[in-house]
């Protein structure tokens, strides 16, 4: 077994017998059939009675279902039909989608009165249509059956009559207004309205908070708040513990903007600088050119050390590796265009940073000061005083909107206990979470997409949020619950109407503002000047206590799909949502390297390779301890451990939630230290062996290709010296099946059995003896190729190449010739920009009806999601500092000659004249020979009824976590253009053909050509960074055309091209701006072990035949 | 027998498709009072009638009224423009009518305005009659007794062919026995090992074959035709008034539904008609043969929609709202879950018209489902039907059939040419 240059899993480098066992049994069938155990049915004493006792129940019933008269259907009209609504024709309303400060705009698909799907507002100037994973998930949110339906007084159901009595009888005293971040323009209206009215002090504090960033941003730059970076004007980016991808600032943005510095072609073979400095394995940091791996308590000397060292001064961290990586840091600098980022809660290295970018010119240039970001604005040192107000009983009144201390607070246990003797305390927050079970009164806001609102996370942008539904549940909003018990008249549309009628000018220029959902500055003003003296932070920071050498730190971090908890716990779709850093659904865990993991017992490791069951440990700091299971992910320091928030949460969050039932249903958030000068997320841990296991429900090595080489990767350096190093490659491997001397190929003459018997091509190659030309590999390959014909006789031009050679004459099967014009879909990957942020995930969930399977389920290797990123380490598993990643979206390729098809005996799998692999479910009879014949491992199969779609209605699968998915409200989410599957058929990608086929449908109503673009897929849109590029490809003019044979065709690769699948999707190699490759240590031995591989793939081919 | 009678039906269909075509999209040239009638329903009859005031005033000899003939083709152009010319009589009416604006009909033409107030002259208030019946009986009996005849027939030859061999049977074991040979024992025919093989057989291939036709059309319902919660007549409607499908089917132009009117589109025209009057010239019956009030139907209708007809206004809440229900219509044409049929696709780019799927709709009282809806059928239609390929510009990147024709090579493109038949078109 050679040894593998790309793995998922540490399993995969030196597989051991169980977990090739595992590997081989894609869906892990055994556990799930029944009578799958032969032995004890030989031996079982009833083994034909039950037999019979089945056979005549299922006759019976299938008698009885089948015979069933057809029931009486009704088709309800409306009785007064509104003008603009046409059933079963979409409508797309301009909105915008908020979390706490977070708020990105937004299009969202209503059917039929239904919000169904939430696209990015592609007229925006600054976001330009930018999603990410909770974004697409928050529709679920509206049809969560956990929202309250109703206010509640004291616990009980009331009316709103009653809540404002009770309400505007207590607001007297000391009164709190406890909010997360408040960017919107007229929500700050009317809460200022508040304050004057009821003297009330209004506290925000953010669940993760920036304190320390925006007090030294006050100091540096006069403004408390984010600058606004500017990723897309960077030529290098360090970041300093800063997850800007994943969680840090405003990620979707951040993302956005990275992605334009990081598209790569021969024609322009720049790219940014990505140089990551972290603890804590981030999707920054996976997606980093350079990783430097140090500990949190670190931050503060890297960033003085950074400065230092660009003043000309010395750097000394006592460890050569930073020393070297500083000054790399600092000499791209200095190069210009520079942006340093930190992700330190701590003024004094905040303070440091804007010196940094202060003296390599950033602002300016990568940090506009002129348009804030406000999605953060939380001031930590007004919420530990209103946290000693409280304990002091010097408050009387306090009403929380849209924030949930109790539980996300690191004072969280001190506010609950005091809540209770308080004479009035209010949650406006949409469900009874920890805050608001506490609470006498809970008034219920509206969800996003059923309120009026704005948002201005970044000053000059303003974005309006628009109804879609009108409310569900009798909730109401919360600005109108703040209006009236302020006093003031009228509701709150009447209110923010003139509002922003005053602002925009009239009824016209607020529907207009309406419409388009926004309200942008016309074009960005680029300002900067910080000033200030970074000496005394430097000094500050020098003081700071230093870590011992075994001493292990705990780092509390936001996953990219939960955040730090809010309603975003208990939906079923992010919960389900592999995390791109550690694969694993529903559950948390602690991070940690092999390296440490292997210090509390080696056997963790082994159980880590093959077992769910993952050994516990308990984690003790000053604040608490906690028992998580661990979870090795490479590229942790080797000291660091990381446990994430937003996960043990309390009973009225809802079902999908940690509710405490399971074991890493514990909080978190009060192992972090708040003080008045900011909350510090990392501290000092002490690791014990808790003698216990804990099953994970991880993805990593679900759907193996069990070592097929799939991806291609370069240096920056490579790619400018020789771009066109992989199209020569493949053209070498492939190019000899070109037929030559005009023969018309079709196999025959092929050499047969000999050739494919051989190992490798070669001697296939001299077997069939047609090219002889092309000697076996290593020799000039040469590219004066003899006459290729068509097989219609027709020359091959130029541009056509090799590959359409390939594709009529690389098989012992006749090729269906495809015609050439009309349509062929076809998608291009770039896995250069792909961030595995995993939007397309959960767009495609939503898209597509993708069923959720629960965390038992997902044990079971039955997860259903159609898109899923792989995630490939590469470098040596026990040194954190050489672990590089890739990211790769694995879908159904589309293969034009597609292993499944042949193998369905019913044909329910089969090829549409426009590429696309077509499944038709009511013809599935549930084989899953396709699945295990698929090359790639993108089938999915229906293990259970997911969703009651079943003719049997007692059938549906139930498991606890993920049963509110098929409540009544919450199906209202599914997309009635797309079938829920049943149990017992097989899914996968479908190219979202119910979307091509509605752009088709339009293009031909009106008579004219499809254009490129109006047909996208759901992954595509979702994709912030655009890797995603879908199109018609015999149209010339078309986007995914000119990538494929213009702009990018030296980057252009089919995974698993020389089996011969001819896939429709193709990939963009991963260009990474490094000096080394680390899945790639030398070009020649890269280059034997593909071919040792292509011995396994002759022998299937052989199988095929 | 069964795939003969289905192309004589598309033929059929294929002429129903044409005519209705021209119905749909054609305008008459020339008009004459004839279609004055289907004139008035498509446009006018929503507010007017010829004999009662409705939204506006009755018709009838309205050419005698106004100023003059030349005046009346402006008003009905265009009346907006005319009240706001200031004519006083055009002011006047306007007022009097609680200044409700009449819609405009700019592409009517003059002969067309003629033909339409030649026919509400025409119309004669009807005197009541003492009801119809008597055609009742005829109703039932539209079944022949073709196929009885043939089975007695067959029975009487089988009877006929059974004596006729136990005859011949008695007639050689006589000669036998008058001859002295033995006869052999014969053994009845249903211990006869061939026939009781042959039997199985059939019975087989019978019972086989019901079974699975029964399998097959499990779940279609070809001749549905349930009771609807209102007796809706298409005949009165789209037959005998013409009015366009597409009135009160709004949505089959853009929508994959063609959607079931709401109670406000039906009020648009029974607003005015409050009663059936065509009792006579077409009585309604059920299809048990129970005769039908209109009337009594529209006032159905008047309870769903909220209509009080002597208030002439919709009963409304304390906020002003309609007291509107909907119409629990019973739904005929189904199509499983995982079908994706799309109205609008058909109708627009297909052209193809209503009643090739639905029927003759305009001569059914009472709607049934009249096509199978299987997948078959759908298919052959696909297989069969040709793409409008040179006219519309979709088709233009199909670059080599659009070759193939010029070549001569092809002479049209059919919908599975350009993956009519292909799983997803459908299933998705």
């Amino acid at each position: 077994m050679s040894t593998k240059k790309y793995w998922r899993g540490i399993e995969e480098i030196n597989p051991s017998e169980e977990y090739l066992a595992k590997v081989n049994q894609e869906f892990e069938e055994s556990s799930d059939v029944p009578f799958a155990d032969v032995e004890s049915i030989e031996n079982a004493p009833t083994t034909r009675r039950d037999f019979l006792k089945y056979l005549g129940f299922t006759t019976v019933a299938a008698t009885l279902a089948a015979s069933c008269e057809m029931p009486v259907r009704n088709a309800l009209p409306y009785a007064i039909k509104p003008g603009d609504v046409t059933p079963g024709v979409p409508l797309h309303y301009a909105s915008t989608f908020v979390d706490a400060g977070t708020a990105i705009p937004a299009l969202v698909k209503v059917r039929d009165g239904r919000p169904i799907k939430i696209e990015g507002n592609t007229d925006s100037k600054l976001w330009e249509g930018t999603t990410d994973a909770r974004m697409q998930a928050s529709v679920l949110n509206l049809y969560d059956a956990a929202r309250l339906q109703h206010p509640l007084v004291d616990g009980a159901k009331a009316s709103w009559k009653k809540v404002d009595e009770k309400v505007e009888a207590g607001l007297s005293g000391n009164v709190y207004l406890v909010s997360s971040t408040v960017n919107s323009p007229s929500g700050n209206d009317i809460i200022n309205k508040f304050v004057a009215a009821s003297g009330a002090k209004h506290v925000q504090y953010d669940a993760v908070s920036y304190h320390g960033a925006l007090e030294a941003n006050q100091k540096s730059f006069g403004k408390r708040a984010l600058p606004m970076y500017r990723f897309d004007a960077a030529k290098t980016i360090v970041s300093i513990g800063a997850d800007f991808l994943g969680t840090w600032g405003s990620p979707s943005l951040n993302t956005r903007q990275y992605s334009k510095g990081r598209k790569v072609s021969a024609k322009n073979p720049n790219m940014s600088k990505h140089i990551q400095f972290e603890g804590v394995m981030s999707l920054s940091g996976m997606n980093s050119d350079d990783r430097v791996v140090c500990r949190p308590s670190e931050y503060g000397a890297v960033a003085s050390a950074l400065l230092s060292a660009l003043s000309g001064g010395s750097v000394n961290l006592g460890s050569d590796y930073l020393n070297k990586a500083i000054k790399a840091a600092a000499s791209s600098l200095q190069a210009g265009n520079g942006l340093v980022i930190c992700g330190s809660n701590d003024e004094n290295i905040q303070t440091v940073v804007n010196a940094i970018n202060s003296k390599i010119g950033a602002f300016g240039t990568t940090i506009s000061t002129a348009n804030t970001n406000n999605t953060k604005l939380g001031n930590d040192t007004d919420m530990m005083a209103f946290v000693e107000a409280l304990n002091g009983g010097g408050v009387d009144a306090v009403i929380f909107h849209d924030c949930n201390p109790v539980y996300e607070h690191p004072m969280g246990e001190k506010i609950a206990a005091k809540l209770k003797s308080t004479k009035l305390t209010v949650s406006l927050n949409d469900r009874k979470d920890e805050t608001a079970a506490l609470c006498n009164v809970v008034a219920p806001t509206h969800h996003f997409l059923e309120s009026w609102g704005d948002a201005e996370s970044f000053s000059g942008y303003v974005s309006f949020i628009q109804p879609t539904i009108s409310n569900l549940f009798n909730t109401r909003q919360w600005q109108e619950s703040i209006m009236t018990w302020s006093g003031t008249e009228g509701t709150w549309y009447d209110y923010y109407q003139n509002f922003w009628q005053a602002k925009a000018g009239g009824q016209k220029a607020f529907d207009k503002a309406m419409q388009l959902g926004l309200w942008e500055a016309e074009s960005m003003t680029m300002s900067g000047g910080a000033s200030g003296s970074a000496e005394a932070a430097v000094a500050a920071i020098a003081g700071m206590p230093k870590a011992g050498a075994d001493a292990v730190e705990l780092v509390l971090y936001e996953k990219v799909g939960l955040g730090h908890g809010g309603p975003w716990s208990n939906n079923p779709w992010l919960q389900e949502m592999p995390d791109p850093i550690s694969k694993c659904t529903w559950d948390n865990y602690a991070i940690m390297s092999q390296t440490l993991a292997k210090k509390y017992g080696a056997e963790w490791t082994d159980l880590n390779e093959v077992e769910r069951e993952k050994q516990v440990v308990s984690i003790q700091t000053k604040n608490g301890t906690i028992e998580m299971p661990v979870l090795v992910i490479p590229g942790m320091h080797d000291n660091v451990v990381g446990v994430a928030l937003g996960y043990g949460r309390g009973e009225g969050v809802g079902m999908a939630a940690n509710n405490g039932k399971v074991m890493t249903g514990v909080k978190v958030s009060q192992l972090a230290k708040a003080t008045a000068a900011g909350v510090s997320y990392h501290a000092m841990a002490t690791i014990k062996g808790a003698g216990k296991t804990y099953p994970l429900a991880v993805t990593q090595t679900h759907h193996s290709y069990q070592e097929r080489p799939i991806l291609h990767e370069y240096t920056l350096a490579e790619f400018q010296k020789d771009p066109s190093h992989l199209a020569d490659k493949r053209e070498h491997e492939l190019g000899h099946y070109t037929a030559a001397n005009g023969v018309n190929h079709h196999g025959g003459e092929h050499g047969g059995e000999a050739g494919h018997g051989a190992e490798g091509h070669g001697e296939k190659h001299d077997a069939h003896g047609a090219a002889a030309k092309h000697d076996a590999h290593g020799d000039d390959h040469g590219h004066e190729h003899k006459p290729k014909k068509h097989s219609d006789g027709a020359d091959y031009t130029e541009d056509e190449d090799w590959q359409e050679a390939y594709r009529d004459n690389g098989t012992l099967y006749h090729m269906e010739q495809h015609p050439n014009h009309g349509l062929k879909w076809g998608m291009s990957i770039d896995l250069s920009t792909c961030t595995g942020c995993s939007a397309c995930t959960i767009a495609c969930q939503a898209e597509n009806n993708v069923s959720v399977v629960g965390k038992e389920r997902v044990l079971k290797v039955h997860d259903m999601h159609w898109i899923r990123i792989d995630r490939y380490f590469s470098g040596d598993v026990d040194d954190a500092t050489s672990i590089q990643t890739v990211f790769q979206p694995m879908l159904c390729q589309h293969c034009d000659n597609a292993p499944c098809e042949n193998v369905c005996p019913v044909n329910a799998s089969n090829h549409s004249s426009e590429g696309i692999n077509q499944m038709a479910y009511n013809r599935c009879i549930g084989t899953r020979y396709c699945a295990n014949n698929c090359p790639y491992k993108v089938r999915r199969f229906n293990w259970r009824d997911f969703n009651g779609a079943d003719s049997f209605v007692h059938n549906l699968y139930e498991d606890g976590r993920r049963d509110d998915i098929n409540n009544n409200v919450t199906r209202m989410v599914l997309n009635p253009d797309v079938t829920v599957r049943s149990r017992g058929v097989m899914e996968k990608c479908s190219f979202c053909v119910q979307r091509l086929q509605s752009a088709k449908r339009d293009a031909r109503k009106e008579g004219r050509v499809l254009k490129d673009g109006e047909a996208q897929t759901a992954c595509q849109t979702a994709c912030a960074t655009g890797a995603i590029t879908f199109g018609n490809v015999n149209d010339k003019t078309s986007e995914i055309y000119k990538i494929r044979h213009q702009e990018q065709k030296e980057r252009v690769f089919y995974t698993l091209e020389e089996i011969h699948t001819l896939p429709n999707i193709n990939y963009l190699s991963k260009i990474r701006n490094t000096d080394h490759v680390e899945g790639r240590a030398d070009e020649h031995g890269h280059g034997e072990a593909e071919h040792g591989h292509g011995e396994k793939e002759h022998k299937q081919e052989k199988t095929h035949a | 027998m069964r795939i003969p009678q289905c192309r004589v039906q598309i033929r059929i269909l294929t002429v129903f498709v044409f005519t209705t075509l021209c119905f749909l999209f054609g305008t008459p040239r020339v008009a004459n009072a004839q279609d004055g009638k289907a004139l008035f329903s498509a446009n006018c009859a929503s507010c007017h009638h010829p004999l009662k005031d409705g939204t506006g005033p009755a018709l009838k000899g309205v050419d005698g009224r106004v100023p003059s003939q030349e005046w009346l083709y402006k008003w009905i152009k265009n009346s907006a423009a005319l009240i706001a010319s200031g004519d006083k009589y055009a002011v006047n009416i306007y007022n009097e009518w609680n200044k409700t604006a009449m819609t405009a009909f700019p592409n009517l033409k003059n002969e067309e305005i003629d033909a339409i107030i030649a026919y509400v002259n025409s119309v004669e208030p009807k005197v009541a009659s003492g009801g119809g019946g008597g055609d009742v009986a005829q109703k039932g009996a539209d079944g022949s007794g073709d196929t009885w005849l043939y089975a007695l027939l067959t029975i009487v030859l089988l009877l006929a062919a059974i004596i006729l061999s136990q005859v011949n049977k008695m007639l050689g074991k006589n000669a036998n026995d008058k001859l002295g040979l033995p006869t052999k024992e014969s053994i009845p025919f249903y211990r006869n090992k061939v026939y009781i093989a042959l039997g199985a057989i059939l019975c087989f291939i019978g019972v086989g074959v019901y079974l699975s036709k029964g399998g097959v059309n499990m779940g279609r319902q070809q001749g549905y035709m349930p009771e609807q919660p209102i007796y809706y007549s298409h005949k009165v409607h789209a037959g005998i008034n013409k009015i366009n499908c597409q009135y009160c089917h709004s949505a089959a132009e853009k929508s994959r539904h063609a959607m079931v009117p709401s109670t406000n589109v039906c009020m648009n025209c029974h607003k005015q008609i409050n009663e059936y009057t065509g009792a006579e010239e077409h009585p309604l019956y059920t299809a048990e043969g129970k005769e039908v009030d209109g009337t009594a139907e529209i006032q159905k209708l008047y309870e769903y929609a909220g209509w009080n007809a002597e208030k002439k206004d919709y009963n409304r809440d304390a906020e002003g709202n309609v007291l509107a229900k909907a119409i629990p219509w019973v739904k005929i044409h189904n199509l499983p879950d995982h079908v994706y049929f799309n109205h609008s696709v058909h109708v627009v780019s297909g052209k193809v018209a209503c009643q090739q799927c639905h029927g003759n709709i305009e001569e059914m009282d009472e709607v049934k489902q009249s096509e199978e809806l299987s997948m078959g059928w759908c298919i052959n239609c696909h297989r069969e039907t040709n793409v409008q390929f040179a006219d519309n510009h979709y088709y233009s990147i199909f670059e080599k059939y659009h070759q193939e024709i010029k070549e001569g090579k092809r002479e049209n493109v059919k919908v599975s040419d350009i993956g009519g038949l292909e799983c997803q078109k459908c299933h998705y």
